[in-house]
């Protein structure tokens, strides 16, 4: 470039030794980057959920026949949730486990809604590639913690569904829900 | 390029010799896989699975637009029409099982070619180019292979969708987000069935491209041969066409026998038969499986238990898995010895079997349930297959003293070569330390 602007004619050049041609190169550069970009982004952001999908991301549930001892599978966001009543056993077990001694510690308060301790809702979905893991359903197997077993890579979760053993990094997810009675809880 | 001893493409008559000089391309194909190229007279068997490769991709371009034209890529129906292909569409049952059980062939064939590769060291100067594209063709093919087998939309395509995406979850921080833009929801459904099957149809495009590249690549240096020597004169050649077009041909018909001996009497015997049981997102079945050509990486997966330093289980997982096709890429720099074929290589050889006993063991235990012994076997396994590429090989290449090379192709088939100067006669001491690209051709 240095050595073109000397053969070019001198008026080409400003007093500050920019050339207009420098600038429209860098304009126009610039205009076509910014081009690009805009173009990226509808094409990439077209992948991601549509609203459609997210809209379909809450539901309520009727859990007046969920007896303690007892949970049930919902459906939220096209996903496996669990709803269980836990056993005041339950619960005193949940609460006996030292909180840091785990690898991903929460207590049970935590993960449940103050006064409302014993209903334990989560995703259904192992936090490891994504099995729903067994437990919510009528004699299945709940695993060594009593909560629940995933079957695909052995992963075992406690009565709070907090990973005890095996490879799955996290606790069962917790979704955001409410109750909009006593009843009736509204996951999303 | 060509050696300079390549017969020259003659137009044989007014027409061909108009189009010739308008577009060259019979003179293209001539030069390509006609007499034009001439090749290393003693290519063995182990030479003909590129072609086979070429032949599967065909296979399953055809049957598969087939196929597209009876699917429907959603997920209220796909199972459906799937059934619709097998029982209504006349010959549905033959094209779906021929696509189906074309992609095992696939994966048959080009386990053997980049083995091949493996063991005759052809991935070496002055072939990495075509070493490192073939790599990338396997990745596509991966990618593929793994998008098809989604479309049935049966238990095991959810399921194994759901896994594979979930891969992408153990990135650290930006992981979920990547796999729910992946699916274009929060777990495998619609959006992602549609995406898979526009991919599905596009990528074996790619990789036809790809393969041109492969094949181009492949004809500047030319092939390599089973002795790994570099062709020297033109006795140590042949025509391409007729010698290894009826070679190939040999091969094709092979290759077309065992293909039909699966495809009409044993078509599932691949498959899982919980892919014939409709999608269902509410339940796992017990035990969920790749197809049988992603077991050893499967099973290098699973293999990663307990966190190791920082990072978690499932990402340490992931990363080995992805870490065990990469590590091919640098088959070239790893292996540092000047001789090319493992048959002059006593301790390359070696290692290269037990390399083959391995992935075979890998491959049975990703097939198998994740329980004891299968994990703790995994473990041992997936720890030799990365010290093979990356402490194995190195060493090798360092202390090998190999087997005195034949001086020429020639020499090696025909037991004598008039062009042997006396100073590189076979008796002379070593003349395994030549660098092959010291009689090679640029
Ligand atoms: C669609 C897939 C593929 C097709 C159609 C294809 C096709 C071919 C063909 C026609 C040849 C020449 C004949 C031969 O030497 O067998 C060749 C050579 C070769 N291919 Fe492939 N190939 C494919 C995938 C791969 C992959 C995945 C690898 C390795 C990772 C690979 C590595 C090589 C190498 C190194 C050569 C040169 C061999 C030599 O001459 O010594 N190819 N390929
Ligand atoms: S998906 Fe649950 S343990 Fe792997």
């Amino acid at each position: 470039m240095a050595e073109e602007a000397v053969t070019e004619s001198p008026d080409l050049v400003h007093a500050d030794g920019v050339r207009r041609r420098d600038f429209i190169n860098i304009a126009a550069v610039s205009a076509a980057g910014v081009a690009g970009v805009s173009i990226l982004y509808p094409l990439i952001s077209q992948m991601s959920a549509s609203a459609d999908v997210l809209a379909a991301s809450s539901t309520e549930v009727d859990i007046s026949s969920i007896k303690p001892g007892q949970a049930i599978k919902g459906v939220f966001r096209k996903q496996p949730v669990f709803i269980r009543n836990l056993t005041p056993k339950e619960i005193a077990e949940a609460n006996a486990v030292p909180v840091d001694s785990l690898r991903d510690p929460q207590s049970l308060a935590e993960r449940t809604k103050e006064g409302k301790e014993n209903w334990l809702i989560t995703m259904g979905v192992c936090t490891h590639l994504g099995c729903v893991p067994l437990g919510a359903g009528e004699g299945e197997s709940k695993g060594e913690f009593g909560g629940y077993f995933c079957p695909c890579h052995g992963s075992s979760y406690d009565t709070a569904a907090r990973i005890r053993k095996g490879p799955a990094p996290k606790n069962l997810e917790v979704p955001e829900y409410a109750f909009t009675s006593d009843t009736v809880v509204k996951i999303g | 390029m060509s050696f300079p001893w390549a017969q020259e493409y003659k137009p044989a008559n007014a027409f061909t010799q108009w189009v010739d000089e308008r577009l060259p391309l019979p003179r293209l194909v001539y030069n390509a896989v006609g007499a034009g190229y001439p090749v290393p007279r003693n290519l063995n068997y182990f030479w003909n699975f590129g072609i086979l490769a070429g032949l599967c991709l065909g296979l399953q371009i055809v049957t598969g637009i087939i196929l597209a034209m009876h699917y429907a890529a959603n997920a209220g129906v796909a199972f459906d029409s799937v059934e619709h292909i097998m029982r209504d569409v006349n010959w549905g049952w033959m094209l779906r099982y021929a696509h189906a059980n074309g992609a095992s062939a696939f994966f048959v064939v080009i386990y053997i070619h980049i083995f091949r590769g493996f063991f005759y060291g052809s991935y070496k100067a002055p072939r990495e180019m075509v070493w490192l594209l073939g790599v990338t063709i396997f990745l596509l093919m991966m990618a593929t292979a793994f998008m098809g087998y989604v479309l049935p939309w049966g238990q095991m395509s959810f399921w194994g969708a759901k896994v594979i995406t979930g891969l992408f979850g153990a990135i650290p921080l930006v992981g979920e987000p990547i796999q729910q833009w992946l699916l274009g929801g929060f777990a495998p459904d619609n959006a992602a069935l549609n995406r898979f099957f526009s991919l599905h149809y596009l990528l074996p495009f790619v990789i036809a491209g790809v393969v041109i590249l492969h094949i181009w690549a492949l004809h500047i240096p030319g092939s390599s041969n089973p002795t790994g020597v570099e062709v020297k004169t033109e006795s140590d050649t042949v025509p391409f066409y007729p010698y290894f077009v009826a070679k190939d041909g040999w091969a094709v018909g092979a290759f077309a026998f065992l293909y039909c001996l699966v495809l009409f009497f044993f078509p599932n015997a691949l498959g899982h038969p919980d892919n014939y049981i409709p999608a269902n997102p509410m339940s796992t079945p017990a035990h969920i499986v790749p197809e049988w050509y992603f077991w050893p990486f499967y099973a290098i997966l699973r293999a990663f238990t307990a966190d190791f330093f920082f990072i978690p289980a499932k990402l340490m997982g992931v990363l080995a898995m992805f870490s065990a096709i990469l590590v091919w890429f640098f088959m070239p720099w790893l292996d540092r010895s000047p001789v090319r074929s493992g048959a002059y290589r006593p301790l390359y050889r070696k290692a290269f079997w037990i390399l083959v006993v391995d992935a075979l063991v890998l491959g049975y235990c990703g097939g198998a349930p994740a329980a004891e012994p299968y994990v703790m076997i995994s473990q041992i396994a997936s720890i030799y297959y990365f010290a093979h590429f990356l402490i194995i090989v190195p060493i090798i290449s360092a202390i090998e003293r190999p087997d005195p090379l034949p001086y020429s192709i020639t020499e090696a088939v025909l037991g004598k070569d008039e062009n042997v100067p006396l100073s590189a006669s076979p008796t002379a001491p070593f003349p395994g330390t030549q660098h092959p690209n010291a009689h090679g051709h640029a």
